[in-house]
C-alpha cells in the first residue's frame, strides 16, 4: 500500500458535490464490484475483461473482446489527436462516431504492451463521442473500433512520441 | 474524484478527473522490484436511476484519469451519480449537480 | 584645538550628506537599472517572435507552438492540477500542532502569491514562497518542508491558484537586492557545465527552436505559472525543482532547491517578467 492509496482513504469535498471513498479489501471489492455493475437491473454490463486488457498483441485483444466480427476500414469515425503528443504518458484523445446503431467504441494503443486502453458502451442516452488522457510508449497508431450492428469498424491514426531534449 | 456536469439544451456535458495513480504493473521500483498493477478498471454514470455512461479501463488510461461524454435528457439541478471501481476493490462514488453552461 | 572638531564634524556633516545622497539617488537607480534590463529582456523576444502578444509569455511554449498549444487545451479542461490544488487548500487550512493555521503568516487567505519572490532587507537575502511556507512551519513549531514537490508544492499551488491574475511586479531598490539581482542575472547568462551552456543560450537565443524533441520556452514569463504539473513527474513540482533538472541536464551540477543561488535566479527571472500576471498553477509536458 502507498503513499497515494493512502491518500484515497482522506475524505474529500467535491466542488459541486461530496465523494466518499471506501476502501474494502479484495473480497468485499467483489462485492462492492458486482454492487456498482449491477445498479441497473434492466440490462446486465459485462464483468471487466480481463484477457482482452491483458492481451499482448492488439489481434488477441480483438479476440478475446469481439470474437470473430468482421472488421471493415470506416470514415464514419473521427479520432483527435495530436501530431506529436507533448508527453506519451498524457496523450489527449477524442473519438466521436456517426456510425448508426454504433454500440460500443474501443481505443487500442497498438505499440502499447497491452494495445486495449479503454471501451466504451454507447448507451440509450449517451452521445457516441468520449475523450480521455491515454499512455502511449511510443510513436504509434490509434486504432479505434466501433461495433455496430454485428460488425466492427475501424479507424487508425498515428500519434508520434518521442523522447524529450531536457529533462529527458 | 471531481467532476463537472453541465446542461445546455437537454445535453449534458460530463467531465471526471480521478485521483488514481493507474499504475501500469510494469513499473518498478529503486530496488528492481515491480510494482504491482493498480488501476480502475471500470467507470459508470447513473443520472435518474438509469445508466449514462460505462466504461471499461486499464492500465493504457493516463495516472489521475480523465474522462469526458455526453447524455441527452437532462436538465441543470438534476444529480448526476459517478462511480469507479478498481483492481484492488478501490471504489469511489461522487454526486454532483448539473450546472447551466 | 578648537577648529579642528568643527572641521571634522563640518566634513563628516559634508561626507553623511553625500553618502545621504547618493543612497537617495541610487534607491532609484537600482530599479531604473532593472527597468532597462526588462525593457531591453522585452524588445529582444518581440523581435524573435513578433506574433506573439506580451501577456501570452505567460503561457510559455503554448504562445509559440500550435500543436503542443492544443494539447494544452485539452488539459485545461480539467487540468490535474485541480487536484493538486485541492490538497493544497486541505493542507493549507489544517491548523498546526500549537492549533494556528498557515493563515496566522499569510494575509488575504493566503492570496499572496504576487508578493514573491523578494529582497528581504533583514534577511539579508531573497525570500521565495516555498521559503516562507516552510519559515511559517518553523515558526510554529513543525518542520520544513522538501522543497521540490509534495506537499510544499501542493500548498503553493493552492496560493497560486487563488492569487491569479495578480501582475508581477518585483522591486529591487536597495543596494542588497540589486546585488542578488545581478547574482541572479549572471546564473542565468553565464555558460557552466560540462555542455558549457546557458540558461540564456536555450531560452533566448533558442528560445522557439527544437532541442531534440523539445520546443524551448521563452524566457520571459518563465515564473508566471509555477508550480507546476509536469507530465514527466507525474505530479505537481516546484520551480526550484526545474531548476535542478534543467542544471542537470546540461550537465552542470544542480543547486538545492531555495538555495542562494536558485532564489536569485528566481528573483531575476521573475523581475524579467514584471508586467505580465501570475497564472499558476499550470500544465506542462
Amino acid at each position: 500500500m502507498d503513499g497515494s492509496f493512502c491518500k484515497q482513504i482522506l475524505m474529500k469535498e467535491v466542488g459541486m458535490g461530496v465523494s466518499r471513498r471506501q476502501f474494502f479489501k479484495s473480497v468485499a471489492g467483489t462485492i462492492a464490484y458486482a454492487a456498482v455493475i449491477s445498479a441497473v437491473p434492466e440490462r446486465v454490463f459485462a464483468a471487466w475483461n480481463q484477457k482482452a486488457f491483458m492481451s499482448e498483441t492488439m489481434a488477441a485483444a480483438i479476440a478475446a473482446k469481439y470474437g470473430n466480427l468482421p472488421i471493415e476500414d470506416s470514415a464514419a469515425i473521427q479520432i483527435k489527436s495530436p501530431e506529436i503528443a507533448e508527453n506519451g504518458a498524457y496523450v489527449p484523445v477524442s473519438v466521436a462516431t456517426t456510425i448508426a446503431g454504433a454500440s460500443n467504441i474501443t481505443i487500442f494503443s497498438e505499440a502499447n504492451f497491452a494495445p486495449l486502453v479503454a471501451s466504451f458502451d454507447i448507451l440509450p442516452r449517451m452521445r457516441p463521442d468520449v475523450s480521455l488522457r491515454l499512455r502511449m510508449a511510443k510513436t504509434a497508431n490509434l486504432v479505434v473500433l466501433v461495433q455496430a450492428g454485428g460488425k466492427l469498424y475501424k479507424a487508425v491514426k498515428e500519434v508520434k512520441v518521442t523522447i524529450g531534449g531536457c529533462g529527458g | 474524484m471531481k467532476v463537472k456536469a453541465v446542461a445546455q439544451n437537454n445535453v449534458v456535458s460530463v467531465k471526471i478527473l480521478v485521483q488514481h495513480v493507474m499504475e501500469t504493473g510494469r513499473r518498478k521500483d529503486e530496488t528492481g522490484k515491480l510494482v504491482p498493477g493498480h488501476y480502475i478498471t471500470e467507470v459508470n454514470a447513473q443520472h435518474k436511476g438509469e445508466r449514462v455512461f460505462q466504461a471499461e479501463l486499464g492500465p493504457g488510461v493516463s495516472k489521475d484519469p480523465y474522462l469526458a461524454f455526453q447524455f441527452t435528457g437532462g436538465s441543470v439541478g438534476e444529480t448526476v451519480t459517478i462511480s469507479w471501481v478498481d483492481n484492488k476493490g478501490g471504489t469511489e462514488k461522487a454526486d454532483s449537480v448539473i450546472s447551466a453552461v | 584645538m578648537k577648529k579642528i572638531p568643527l572641521n571634522r564634524s563640518f566634513a563628516l556633516l559634508v561626507v553623511l550628506a553625500a553618502m545621504f545622497a547618493a543612497v537617495r539617488v541610487e534607491a532609484a537607480d537600482y530599479q531604473a537599472r532593472v527597468q532597462a534590463d526588462i525593457q531591453a529582456f522585452r524588445n529582444y523576444f518581440a523581435a524573435q517572435f513578433p506574433d506573439v502578444k506580451f501577456a501570452d509569455y505567460a503561457d510559455g511554449v503554448y504562445a509559440i507552438d500550435e500543436d503542443s498549444r492544443q494539447q494544452w487545451k485539452e488539459m485545461e479542461e480539467f487540468p490535474p492540477y485541480a487536484l493538486s490544488v485541492e490538497d493544497g487548500k486541505a493542507l493549507f487550512e489544517k491548523p498546526f500542532a500549537n492549533g494556528k493555521t498557515y493563515g496566522s503568516c499569510f494575509a488575504n487567505g493566503g492570496a499572496v502569491r504576487q508578493n514573491y519572490p523578494y529582497y528581504d532587507e533583514k534577511k539579508g537575502k531573497v525570500v521565495t514562497l516555498e521559503m516562507a511556507i516552510n519559515d511559517c512551519r518553523v515558526a510554529n513549531g513543525e518542520k520544513p518542508l522538501a522543497c521540490k514537490a509534495g506537499d510544499i508544492a501542493k500548498i503553493s499551488a493552492y496560493m497560486a491558484f487563488i492569487s491569479r491574475g495578480n501582475p508581477v511586479d518585483v522591486k529591487v531598490q536597495s543596494e542588497g537586492a540589486y546585488k542578488a539581482y545581478m547574482k541572479g542575472k549572471e546564473l542565468f547568462y553565464a555558460k557552466h557545465g560540462k555542455l558549457n551552456m546557458s540558461c540564456a543560450g536555450c531560452h533566448m537565443q533558442y528560445a522557439g527552436r527544437r532541442l531534440r524533441a523539445e520546443i524551448l520556452s521563452p524566457a520571459l514569463g518563465h515564473t508566471t505559472h509555477f508550480p507546476v504539473y509536469r507530465s514527466k513527474w507525474g505530479e505537481i513540482g516546484t520551480l526550484h525543482k526545474r531548476y535542478g533538472g534543467c542544471s542537470n541536464d546540461t550537465g552542470a551540477k544542480s543547486f538545492a532547491p531555495q538555495s542562494e543561488e536558485y532564489c536569485n535566479l528566481e528573483f531575476f527571472e521573475t523581475a524579467m517578467s514584471n508586467g505580465l500576471i501570475f497564472n499558476g498553477p499550470a500544465s506542462r509536458k
